[in-house]
This record gives C-alpha cells, sequence and structure tokens, in this order.
C-alpha cells in the first residue's frame, strides 16, 4: 500500500489527509458531521413548512394563500447565499435586540441551529411547490372515496392523501436534499465550520489546495451516492401498487 | 306529474322504516340548476334504480344524499335523522355527517379504490381505522367479502393489477365492509368494458336479493327492471315518472320517458 502511493507520488497527500495529526482528515470528518447535521435538521423543517404550505396554498383562505405565495416566490427568487447572508444577520441581530430588551447580554447564536433555521425556511419554499404539485395529482375520486366513508379531514390527509401523493413527490423531494446537503457548503460564508470551510481552513495551512477540495468533493460525491441508494428504496416503496413503465427506470 | 311527491308506501307503519327521505332537493352549480327540486324516498329493503339522460341529475342527486356535492336547498333524512345543513346547504355538524357517511356506502363510477392500497388493506381501512373495529375481526370479515365478490385469491394485489371488473367487485367488498344501511351506487358499470359488466351486475343483484337497501345510478335498463322494485325517471332535474319497474318501463306515460327508452333500447 505505502508502495503503491510512494509511487504514484500520492504519499504526502495521504500524510495530510489521515486522521490523527498532523493529518486533517479528522477536522474535514468533523466538516462533514456539521454539514449533515444542518442538512438533515434543514431538511425535516423544510418538509414540515412544505407541508403546511401546500395545504395553506391549497385549502387555506385568501389571506393565507397570499402569505404563502409571497413567502414561496420571494424566497426562490432571491439566491441563496443572500438569502443566508440576510437570514443569518438579521436573525441573530433580531435574537440579540431581544435579549438586550429583556436585560440579557449578547447572546452566542448556535452554528448549527442558525443553519438549519436558514436552510429550512429555504427548503420549506421549494417543498411548498413540490408537495402542491404531488397534491393535486392524487386523483381526486381517492380524496372523495375516503370522504364518502365519513373519514374526517385529518385522517384522509394521513391515511390517504399524503401515502397517494408520495410517488409525485419523491423525486422532487431526492432533488431537494441533493440540494440541501450542497447548500450547507454556503454556510461557510458566515464563518460556519461545515465541510468547505474545514477543507478551506486545511488547504490554506498547507497550501495543498487540490489534495483537500478533491478529497471533499469526494466527500460530497459520497453523501450524494449513498443518498441516491436510499431514496431509490423510498421511491420503490412510495410506488408499490403502481406498475412501473418496463424498462424505464430501475 | 307533482315532483314533490313521495314513493308510493310511505303509510303510518313504514315511516320508521325510512332509510333515506329526499325533500324538494334543490341543487346549482354558479347559474346552472341541475336538480330543480327533487324528492324521494326509499324504504328499509327497497332497491332503487335512478334512470336518466347525461345531464338529467342523476348523480348529483345521489351525490347530495352523502353530501359529496353540497346542495342549494331541501332537507336530507338518513335513517330517521334529518341532516342539519347551514343556510347554503353544507352539513353543519361535522361529526353528524361523518357518522352517517359511514352508514352509506358509496360505489364509484371510476371504483375510486386506494391505489397504494392492496384490496385487503383497501377493505379493512375504513372498518378498522373510522369504525375502529379490532384489525384481526375486520381481516377476518375482509377475506370472507373478497371471497364472496369473488376475489378470495387476491387480497394482497394492488387494484392497478385488476381488471375494472375486478376492481369494482373489490369496491363493492370495501362498501359492504361498513355494514351499511344504506349502498349508493354511482353508475356502478359505466366505466367497464362491456364483457366486464356481467360480474359486477351478478354481484349486485345478490346484494338486491338479500334485501339490501340500494340506490342505483345506472344505464343498465333491463337491470334496473329486474333487481329494483321502484324507479325513478329524472328529466333535467326534475323525476318526471316514477313507480314500479313493470309500470315505468312496461307502461311509460310520459313522451319523455317513451322517448328516453326507445333511445336506450
Amino acid at each position: 500500500m505505502t508502495g503503491l502511493l510512494d509511487s504514484l507520488g500520492l504519499a504526502q497527500s495521504a500524510e495530510l489527509l489521515s486522521l490523527s495529526p498532523p493529518g486533517w482528515g479528522r477536522n474535514l470528518l468533523r466538516g462533514l458531521s456539521h454539514s449533515l447535521q444542518i442538512a438533515f435538521g434543514a431538511y425535516a423543517l423544510g418538509l414540515v413548512i412544505g407541508l403546511f404550505g401546500a395545504y395553506g396554498k391549497l385549502y387555506g383562505g385568501k389571506v393565507t394563500r397570499d402569505l404563502l405565495a409571497i413567502y414561496t416566490t420571494v424566497i426562490r427568487a432571491v439566491p441563496e447565499l443572500v438569502l443566508i447572508l440576510i437570514l443569518y444577520y438579521v436573525g441573530s441581530d433580531i435574537i440579540n435586540k431581544i435579549s438586550a430588551a429583556m436585560g440579557g447580554g449578547r447572546v452566542e447564536i448556535n452554528g448549527v441551529a442558525a443553519g438549519i433555521w436558514v436552510l429550512g425556511i429555504v427548503q420549506g419554499a421549494y417543498a411548498t411547490e413540490i408537495l402542491r404539485g404531488a397534491i393535486q395529482a392524487v386523483p381526486l375520486g381517492q380524496i372523495e372515496a375516503a370522504k364518502s366513508y365519513g373519514m374526517p379531514a385529518i385522517m384522509t390527509m394521513r391515511r390517504v392523501t399524503i401515502p397517494a401523493m408520495m410517488s409525485f413527490a419523491v423525486p422532487g423531494l431526492a432533488n431537494l436534499w441533493l440540494i440541501a446537503t450542497k447548500d450547507t457548503a454556503l454556510l461557510a460564508v458566515v464563518g460556519f465550520n461545515e465541510l468547505t470551510l474545514e477543507t478551506r481552513q486545511a488547504a490554506s495551512s498547507t497550501r495543498a489546495y487540490f489534495t483537500f477540495f478533491l478529497a471533499a468533493g469526494f466527500l460530497y460525491l459520497m453523501v450524494t451516492l449513498f443518498s441516491g441508494v436510499i431514496f431509490a428504496r423510498i421511491e420503490k416503496w412510495a410506488r408499490r401498487g403502481q406498475p412501473s413503465l418496463t424498462g424505464a427506470g430501475r | 306529474m307533482d315532483t314533490a311527491k313521495a314513493v308510493a308506501n310511505s303509510d303510518e307503519a313504514s315511516l320508521n322504516q325510512e332509510a333515506i327521505k329526499v325533500e324538494d332537493l334543490h341543487k346549482s352549480f354558479g347559474q346552472l340548476e341541475v336538480l330543480k327540486g327533487v324528492s324521494l324516498t326509499a324504504c328499509k329493503g327497497d332497491v332503487v334504480a335512478i334512470i336518466g339522460g347525461s345531464g338529467s341529475g342523476k348523480s348529483t342527486m345521489l351525490r347530495c344524499i352523502n353530501f359529496l356535492e353540497t346542495p342549494s336547498s331541501g332537507k336530507i333524512t338518513i335513517g330517521g335523522e334529518l341532516v342539519e345543513m347551514h343556510a347554503d346547504g353544507s352539513p353543519s355538524n361535522r361529526r353528524q355527517i361523518e357518522r352517517i357517511r359511514t352508514r352509506l356506502a358509496m360505489v364509484f363510477q371510476q371504483f375510486n379504490l386506494w391505489t397504494h392500497r392492496s384490496l385487503l388493506e383497501n377493505v379493512i381501512e375504513v372498518p378498522v381505522h373510522v369504525l375502529k373495529v379490532p384489525k384481526s375481526q375486520a381481516i377476518v370479515r375482509a377475506h370472507e367479502l373478497l371471497e364472496r365478490v369473488g376475489l378470495g385469491d387476491k387480497a394482497d394485489t394492488y387494484p392497478a393489477y385488476l381488471s375494472g371488473g375486478q376492481q369494482q367487485r373489490a369496491a363493492i367488498a370495501r362498501a359492504l365492509a361498513v355494514d351499511p344501511s344504506v349502498m349508493l351506487f354511482d353508475e356502478p358499470t359505466s366505466a367497464l368494458d362491456p364483457e366486464l359488466v356481467g360480474e359486477v351486475l351478478t354481484v349486485i343483484r345478490d346484494l338486491a336479493a338479500e334485501g339490501r337497501t340500494m340506490l342505483l345510478v345506472t344505464h343498465e335498463m333491463k337491470f334496473a327492471r329486474e333487481v329494483a322494485n321502484h324507479v325513478v325517471y329524472l328529466y333535467e332535474g326534475r323525476i318526471e315518472e316514477q313507480g314500479p319497474p313493470a309500470e315505468v318501463f312496461g307502461n311509460p306515460k310520459s313522451d319523455r320517458l317513451k322517448q328516453f327508452l326507445s333511445s336506450v333500447a
């Protein structure tokens, strides 16, 4: 192994990436772990916002629908990087003002929590649209059947609408998850030590930019591939009962 | 003919036997008035066939009975219980309408089975989750019902893998699973290929023979004549003629009914 790395001229890279000092591997993995925590949290928050948003857009009153239209339009119109800067600084400013008003001191903003909130609000706008479309794609007759057998509205949503819309929603939601994993990199601009920032620190300390960014790229790729496997399973489950088109997809 | 005229056998003794009573039902979609004051009574054990041309309001009438459509005005009494309505016709007591709906089982033209659930899951869904029947008990019953409609070996199959006739028979099993006091059939064979109609009609015929109360919107005149004990002919939102099938089909009085019968024969 060592001989092979030597012959390829990679011994130095291997040393830089090793998990124990002077290697930076542990830092990269810590960054990855932070990135995934934020991605998970933001995705979950986004799904909750999205579900309420979709129902609000479909069945809400005029005011609800207008407010949601503003939310989804604005969030989807402004670049994520700008939103993150706005939400992060405005958010921490508000929290500090509230704290000061209540006689407290400066509040240290938890990076993970802030990241989850900021990205979750962004994800929620996209999830709202994905779920709204999926709910509308559910054949009305299936919801009508539930209604005609005396199912209350919430039970209809839980037992019929949501399971039936899943097959329409999963491809879009899988995309959204991958976007969530990569949007975490944007949090580097507010100084949060997720994978990209850890990578940049390691790279600039050692001048081995190529090695570290390639390694980070590899980690992002692994996350994507693993996610692909998971979502393929989820999609298969969501599509239960639907004959597949022969030869199309797997 | 007087549209407010109730079905013949409404003497004192049968009053508490009234399964469904519709009084002066109106329904408009915007400017279009689809039902212009329909009254109808079905007693326990009655099989009422509702016939009429397309756009005559027969499906709308059926759908108003369980409030899938909101009536514009009128009174609906199910099993002696008047459905509480707002001024706009929508049910005002959510719990009441949900409870009443569980006693009215509807069979749809497009089957409307839940496609993400197997036939067994479709049949136990309402008993288990709405009526709170123990699951094991519901499963035993569901197998019996699927057996009865000739789908005993398809319990674990998903609807999409079945023919229309099989799906409709499964939908009838789903309806029977709630042990309904009235079954509402909304053109149950209209979406089926001709060769599949017979198998569904056979199941419905058996249900009629065992004395189930049914309202049946249908285009199958021969079948209506055979299974119904009362036939209602709707024309442009009004009851044009009604009576025993032998009368309505054998000796139609109104010209419109004569014309309708000759056009569908």
